[in-house]
């Protein structure tokens, strides 16, 4: 359903979502969700199991399809043609070659190594020459801090290592948003600060990135916005800032906040 | 003894026509038992039901009667096919059936993450089956395939009844001679058996040779 919003390219967020529903079955996952996420800022969605933030993430780049819309990335509808009819298969390739995405559980391609991983999207999908994508590749796995770790299959690598790859894998593509889904949750406590540190270093060169996540201290350190999400709605949202402090006193917030045990907050 | 060391000559152009039949068998079924299965496990359902409906029928038959059947059918259309075609045609359908389920196991192995990571790099479906799917599903691939493979060779002796002279049929023609059936079905036991050792022994080396896949 077409929304009036300012079609001023300046104002226009890079992903616009309005009014965004999506069902399994007869169970409403995403009940109206609203999202903008302006060029150069980090998105954290934050709430409970359920509330439907991994589904409105995946439906960024149709990992899931949604019912009702829009959701646009750089000005472009991610799940149908103008007509309304589903995007073909060869469409959505197209479109999800430009939004990176790291996964939970790394998802690495368990046969291929390090460089490999990074170098797959960069030959088949960019259609790179070999020793460009190679040293591209190489570039980002260096960036993540791996470069001692190039020719490693997946199984040789910790998880952080894994999920460090999982990164260059994603960025290495230039996407024009990065999509981290709860990139630190398999993760041993010990392994977390390494990935979230790349993470960072992303943020301050200005890649875009929406990020569900249950580090609260580092959602809150590392947003420009924060988004709460309850029961398939947007229920809270703001500057780190606000959400973290003046807007924690909204009800489910705080009982969120308190579960997770955010001591300081 | 010395009867065997005789007929074996005799059995060469047999072996021969054994070999060949079972080797376009394997190439036919191998070509459009991998595709048919990637159908039945990824297609939508105008692919899926058709595919998994020949493959349960075709493995619910003998393969004899499935022989029998292609060999005096087929001309009822009006098709005039030679019995060595009819024969490799019934032999191709049945393996393949065996092979699309093969496949399916095997692709059908690959975790669903490992879909989604090559989506989100912009892999089209072709691709993801190429370079993320099919390279995985390998390792899982080879061991029961080599298995329909020994069986190709084993269901190629049944050709011999629509008038093929394969080697099982040689060695009937030499039992026709020597009226000692005895020593050349040991004979025709122990080149049946030769072939199929040295194809598990290909699928072991194959297994040890991809070992190194491991999820």
């Amino acid at each position: 359903m077409p929304i009036s919003v300012s079609d001023d390219p300046s104002t226009n967020p890079l992903v616009k979502v309005r009014q965004l529903t999506k069902a399994f079955g007869i169970n409403q996952v995403l009940k109206g969700v609203d999202l903008d996420v302006p060029k150069g800022s980090v998105v954290s969605i934050i709430g409970a199991s359920g509330s439907g933030k991994t589904t409105l993430l995946r439906c960024v780049n149709l990992l899931e399809s949604y019912d009702g819309g829009p959701i646009q990335v750089d000005g472009i509808e991610v799940g149908y043609r103008a007509g309304g009819t589903p995007r073909s298969e060869r469409e959505l390739a197209r479109i999800r070659a430009d939004i990176g995405m790291v996964f939970q559980l790394f998802n690495l391609f368990p046969h291929l190594t390090a460089t490999e991983n990074v170098m797959l999207g960069l030959r088949k999908v960019r259609r790179m020459a070999k020793a460009e994508a190679r040293a591209t590749a190489e570039h980002w796995l260096a960036r993540v801090g791996l470069d001692d770790k190039l020719n490693s299959l997946p199984i040789e690598l910790s998880g952080g290592q894994q999920q460090r790859v999982g990164i260059a894998r994603a960025v290495a593509m230039n996407p024009k948003v990065l999509l981290l889904d709860e990139i630190t949750s398999a993760l041993d406590p010990e392994l977390v600060g390494e990935v979230l540190k790349v993470v960072r270093s992303l943020a301050e060169d200005g890649v875009t990135m929406i990020l569900v996540t249950h580090e609260m201290s580092f959602a809150r350190d590392v947003s420009s916005r924060v988004v709460f999400m309850d029961g398939g709605k947007v229920a809270v949202q703001g500057t780190s800032r606000e959400v973290f402090g003046a807007l924690a006193q909204h009800e489910r917030l705080r009982n969120f906040l308190a579960r997770i045990e955010l001591k300081e907050v | 003894m010395m009867l065997m060391l005789h007929s074996l000559p005799f059995l060469w152009q047999g072996l021969l026509v054994t070999l060949h039949v079972s080797a376009l068998v394997v190439v036919i079924s191998l070509v459009l038992g991998v595709v048919l299965g990637v159908g039945l496990s990824f297609g939508p359902w105008w692919v899926v039901w058709p595919v998994r409906l020949y493959s349960d029928m075709i493995r619910g038959l003998p393969l004899l009667v499935l022989i029998y059947s292609v060999y005096y059918m087929l001309p009822l259309t009006g098709w005039s096919v030679p019995s060595f075609w009819a024969a490799v045609s019934a032999l191709a359908a049945f393996q393949t059936a065996h092979v699309i389920e093969v496949t399916r196991g095997a692709v059908q192995s690959i975790p669903h993450g490992q879909h989604e990571a090559g989506k989100a790099i912009g892999l089209g479906f072709g691709q993801r089956m190429i370079y993320v799917v099919m390279p995985q599903a390998l390792r899982r691939f080879l061991p029961p395939w080599i298995n329909t493979v020994v069986s190709t060779v084993q269901g190629s002796a049944l050709v011999s009844l629509v008038g093929i002279v394969d080697l099982m049929f040689s060695i009937q023609q030499v039992i026709g001679r020597t009226f000692k059936p005895m020593p050349l079905y040991i004979l025709g036991a122990l080149i049946y058996f030769a072939i199929n050792y040295a194809l598990s022994l290909t699928s072991r080396a194959l297994e040890a040779r991809f070992a190194y896949i491991r999820e």
